[in-house]
């Protein structure tokens, strides 16, 4: 590793300052689980380390509204799996996030660093995405909340400026009838995905009023299907629908063959999470 | 170079160590403590030949900077048997055979003393959701599940 500075911010504020001076050459330490290997290989080599844990209350799970959830920065994978609050309102997200690597690796890795570190395959960003969360920036300047689908830009890379870094992850509350699901494929539980995919949708007197469709491991970023979701839009969800529906994920779906897979497997995967996670969500939505 | 003190209790026991900000905290137990029971595995995460606890929680620590274990409670497999009275867990992994080359046994038992403080009777599926950070090449994993169940059954006996 390059020699670096370790700071200890007691506050959120202090990190941005410091974030704000040192813009270039500091990176920003929650978990660590990627970012000590990427340390370790000389992929980044900054001058200075700021280690969000050091400030005090980051690492909240807050209720937002009528089941809507706020995930502080270094909130912990394995807190949001077993959350009750998230188990119930955002079953998808709960699922996924049970999925990163082990319990040890739960016990450090925070959701708001799979986000930052932005690989394609980031367990929790279906979930995120088909939930309609938002993203809060925050700078020294100040703060500005998007949409996650705008925060993934390419593989590995975010919208974040040098100087921001990601203070919060907001998911507003479901509407009431709403169900999602989240399905993953996987040589073994500690691999990256192969292929993953969340499936969130609300009904209203029977019929689909919104559905969300996301997927991870077949793009350069998590990505929606929107072409899919659009099929479902004010529709009846029937078995038939919800086939087609997965059939639009899979054309949707921007697979490449890598060390883990090949495009044509994992497109033929994305039509069968899709379906199960259409399936799952359906169910979980009718017995609200 | 960026040295730092790093003020941390291990197995009950405060140490102040002067140590360069890169080294993780594998190393800070193993090189700069002599606590070398906790192995070095895969450097990656992966393997959990390293597992501690750390502030209450079973963490990998090779990934971790001994940094970021300032003022923190590190327990480590040396903080098990008290007295030469072996701990429970290490008693089950001998007597069930549990053990054969001894590489990945610090952190399968660091693992399963974590799980059996938390569900004391626990399924052999919870068992193998609890352990699935532990990698072990040479058991085939069935003498160490039952040498956690055995573990078990043990408490219940008081």
């Amino acid at each position: 590793m390059k020699d670096f500075e370790y700071l200890e911010p007691t506050s959120l504020q202090q990190a941005l300052e410091w974030l704000n001076t040192y813009r270039g050459r500091v990176r920003v330490l929650a978990g660590g689980t990627d970012l000590f290997l990427r340390l370790k290989k000389h992929v980044f080599t900054p001058d200075y380390v700021i280690d969000l844990k050091r400030a005090p209350g980051l690492d909240y799970l807050a209720s937002e509204g009528q089941g809507g959830v706020r995930i502080g920065p270094t909130a912990l994978q394995g807190d949001v799996a077993r959350s009750p609050l998230v188990q119930r309102s955002f079953p998808a997200l709960a699922e996924a996030a049970r999925w990163v690597g082990s319990i040890q690796t739960r016990n450090r890795a925070t959701v708001v660093g799979n986000l930052c570190n932005a690989s394609p395959a980031a367990d929790t960003a279906p979930a995120l995405l088909a939930y309609g969360a938002q993203v809060k920036l925050a700078s020294l300047q100040g703060e500005r909340t998007i949409p996650l689908t705008d925060f993934f830009v390419g593989p590995g890379r975010t919208a974040l400026q040098d100087n921001e870094l990601v203070a919060e992850v907001v998911i507003p509350a479901p509407a009431p009838q709403t169900g999602g699901a989240f399905f993953r494929r996987t040589r073994t539980a500690m691999d990256i995905a192969v292929v993953c995919a969340a499936a969130v949708l609300n009904l209203t007197n029977g019929t689909c009023q919104e559905a969300r469709i996301a997927l991870g491991a077949v793009g350069p970023t998590p990505l929606r299907a929107p072409r899919a979701e659009q099929a479902l839009r004010g529709q009846a969800p029937t078995e038939q629908l919800i086939e087609e529906a997965s059939r639009l994920a899979a054309e949707e779906a921007r697979p490449i063959d890598d060390v883990r897979s090949t495009a044509e497997y994992r497109r033929e995967m994305v039509q069968v999470l899709t379906r199960r996670g259409l399936t799952q969500a359906l169910e979980r939505a009718r017995a609200r | 170079m960026a040295k730092q003190v790093v003020s941390v209790t291990v197995n009950g026991e405060p140490y102040e160590v002067l140590v360069d900000s890169r080294i993780s905290l594998l190393q800070l137990l193993r090189e700069h403590l002599g606590l070398t029971g906790t192995k070095e595995g895969c450097s990656e995460g992966e393997c959990g030949a390293c597992s501690v606890v750390l502030n209450g929680r079973l963490v990998d620590s090779c990934l971790i900077l001994a940094m970021e274990a300032k003022g923190g409670r590190v327990e480590t497999i040396e903080g098990l048997a008290h007295d030469g009275e072996l701990h429970p867990v290490q008693r089950a992994f001998v007597d069930q055979g549990g053990v054969q080359c001894g590489f990945c046994t610090p952190g399968m038992i660091m693992a399963s003393k974590v799980l059996l403080d938390e569900i004391p009777q626990p399924t052999e599926d919870q068992i193998r959701q609890a352990l699935g950070g532990n990698l072990c090449r040479c058991t085939g994993y069935a003498k160490i599940i039952d040498a956690v169940l055995a573990a078990a059954a043990m408490r219940t006996q008081g």
